[in-house]
């Protein structure tokens, strides 16, 4: 219950992206669906934005939790990065001949 | 300065959905990747200024150590994907899923470490703890799903594997009941390490049974997961940016594992299991006499024929088969001869993966027609060939109650004036029935590696 009223707004939230998602990527024709997958995998990568977060709210000398905030870190790039980089080549072979 | 941090966030989640609206045509996708790309980027520079300028003094040591991370994992990243082959595209994506959810699942480690528990609210540690068990689960699932399609683990379908799964699954759902009713005394750090472990070996559990040829499936569904972890933590961080990103995620996730199952007429669950309907017997003794064809027979069918399409499967690529292809159809285009690809949405690894095989092999993509259009069509072609692949053509789906594959949709090559299949050898394919189209009047079969079959097609077609 308290769950319910603390969180409403984000639950409205939700409620729109599931139907946005839904929507949008229903078009997608079957020949895109290994780069629309690992495109969306690289959105998935927007995690990184909380291990930013995070990463600031560490004691400097913590040198543990550091260590894991890093990690996280370069796991959300490396997330990022690759999935939008090899989404990119892959998009590059669909070509049509004149 | 706090209203451009809200437009930064808003405008990188208008781009995420724009990213993807693109990806609904070959011509504009490239377009998209690049929009959500530097959405992404927008969100994460917005994000540090949003943090930084929150801050009286910036930690140096803080600060080096996301720089250093950041520049590692962009190389790391950008490497992976300039080395890969297009075949082990699945793990690729697999890999990069597991690191999203060891991301989301390392935050929620550390949050934990962090926390005053009495000052915290039942609420935020149940989403901290969602995030983590679901991060975990997405990050070994991944891992064992890469290593299985790399062919270095093998199914392993064990009543022992099949129980303990059930009973882990079952304890990440009770022990955050008994621990918030105060019945389990320990701290939360040691709680919430002990709900990971269950959940990475509940992951390695979840994926060590499901069979090969249901890897399409684990892998949409286990990005969706990711995405749903982003969404937790989303919540606990109290950004949108991410709640939006990680429900698109689970939402592309979950279309694309529902589609998955469908294309195979399986049950969600049947796959999650393991399980294959067992042949009944009836119909799958009947031997099946097979007419032979050589190759010059073939070239010489192709030569003359005014439509051919061809049915590619995995087998197609695993042969490395997909660049002769392509010079085939480039020799019977001279000719006058239309070629079309007629791909069922099982053929691959992961969904749309045939699709990428063949546009490397520099196929034009508007020659790839999905199940439905060629089978609109399929009294149209003179010869059909049928290269790497069995099940997705069985008559039997449409014809036969029996038969286990029963309600899958097919292609209907059958349909066709003549059929080519090109196999190694007459074994079954991966639901162990006999293909009825073997014996068809119209369908003679072309024994040997595709790769040199092809070849010598090629070879032949020269001549004629």
């Amino acid at each position: 219950m308290e769950f319910i009223n603390l969180y409403i707004q984000e639950i409205y939230f939700i409620v729109f992206a599931i139907f946005i998602g839904i929507e949008v990527i229903s078009n997608v024709p079957a020949i895109l669906h290994t780069p629309l997958m690992s495109g969306a995998n690289a959105i998935s990568g927007v995690v990184l934005v909380g291990a930013v977060i995070l990463i600031f709210n560490i004691e400097p000398d913590d040198y543990l939790n550091l260590t894991m905030g890093a990690i996280a870190v370069f796991l959300g790039t490396l997330n990022i990065a690759g999935g939008f980089f090899v989404t990119g080549r892959m998009l590059r072979m669909f070509n049509q001949k004149k | 300065m706090l209203t451009f941090i809200h437009l930064g966030y808003l405008l990188a989640i208008v781009s995420f959905i724009v990213g993807l609206k693109f990806m609904s045509s070959p011509v504009r996708a490239k377009t998209g990747n690049l929009i959500a790309a530097l959405g992404m980027i927008l969100a994460v520079i917005t994000t540090f200024v949003a943090v930084t300028t929150n801050l009286e003094v910036v930690p140096t040591t803080n600060l080096v150590v996301l720089f250093v991370a950041v520049a590692a994992g962009s190389i790391v990243g950008k490497r992976l994907s300039d080395k890969v082959e297009m075949t082990a595209m699945p793990q690729l994506v697999s890999l990069f899923n597991a690191t999203g959810g060891g991301c989301a699942m390392l935050l929620g480690l550390v949050e934990a470490n962090k926390m005053n528990i009495d000052a915290a609210s039942i609420s935020h540690s149940l989403l901290l703890i969602a995030g983590m068990v679901t991060g975990a689960i997405a990050f070994s699932g991944s891992i064992v799903a890469e290593r299985k399609l790399a062919g270095k683990v093998k199914d392993r379908r064990s009543y022992f594997i099949m129980i303990s799964a059930r009973l882990l699954l079952a304890l990440i759902l009770i022990l955050p009941a008994l621990y918030f009713t105060d019945i389990l005394p320990i701290d939360f750090t040691a709680f919430i390490y002990i709900l990971a472990v269950i959940a990475i070996v509940y992951g390695v559990w979840f994926v060590l049974p499901i069979g090969g040829a249901d890897m399409p499936v684990v892998i949409s569904l286990l990005n969706s997961i990711t995405g749903i972890a982003t969404a937790f933590a989303g919540l606990v961080y109290d950004s949108k940016v991410m709640i939006a990103g990680g429900i698109f995620v689970g939402a592309a996730g979950i279309f694309l594992t529902l589609l998955m199952c469908n294309a195979m007429n399986r049950s969600l669950l049947q796959v999650l299991a393991g399980k294959f309907k067992k042949s009944t017997g009836a119909g799958s003794d009947v031997e099946i006499e097979v007419k032979e064809i050589s190759v010059s027979e073939t070239a010489m069918a192709l030569a003359f024929a005014q439509r051919v399409a061809v049915i590619p499967g995995y087998g197609l690529a695993v042969a490395q088969a997909q660049h002769i292809c392509g010079q085939m159809q480039q020799m019977l285009e001279k000719r006058g001869c239309e070629v079309d690809y007629i791909i069922h949405p099982v053929a691959g690894r992961m969904p749309g993966h045939m699709n990428v095989l063949l546009a490397e092999a520099n196929i034009d993509y508007s020659r790839l027609k999905e199940m439905d259009e060629g089978n609109d069509v399929m009294e149209q072609y003179d010869v059909v060939l049928f290269i790497g692949a069995n099940d997705v053509v069985n008559p039997a789906a449409e014809t036969n109650p029996d038969s286990p594959i029963y309600g899958m949709p097919i292609i209907r090559a059958h349909q066709a004036k003549q059929v080519v299949v090109m196999k190694r050898s007459m074994s079954t394919g991966y639901a162990g029935v006999q293909n009825e189209l073997f014996g068809m009047d119209n369908c003679s079969l072309l024994f040997g590696d595709a790769k040199n079959s092809l070849q010598e097609i090629v070879n032949q077609l020269k001549l004629i």
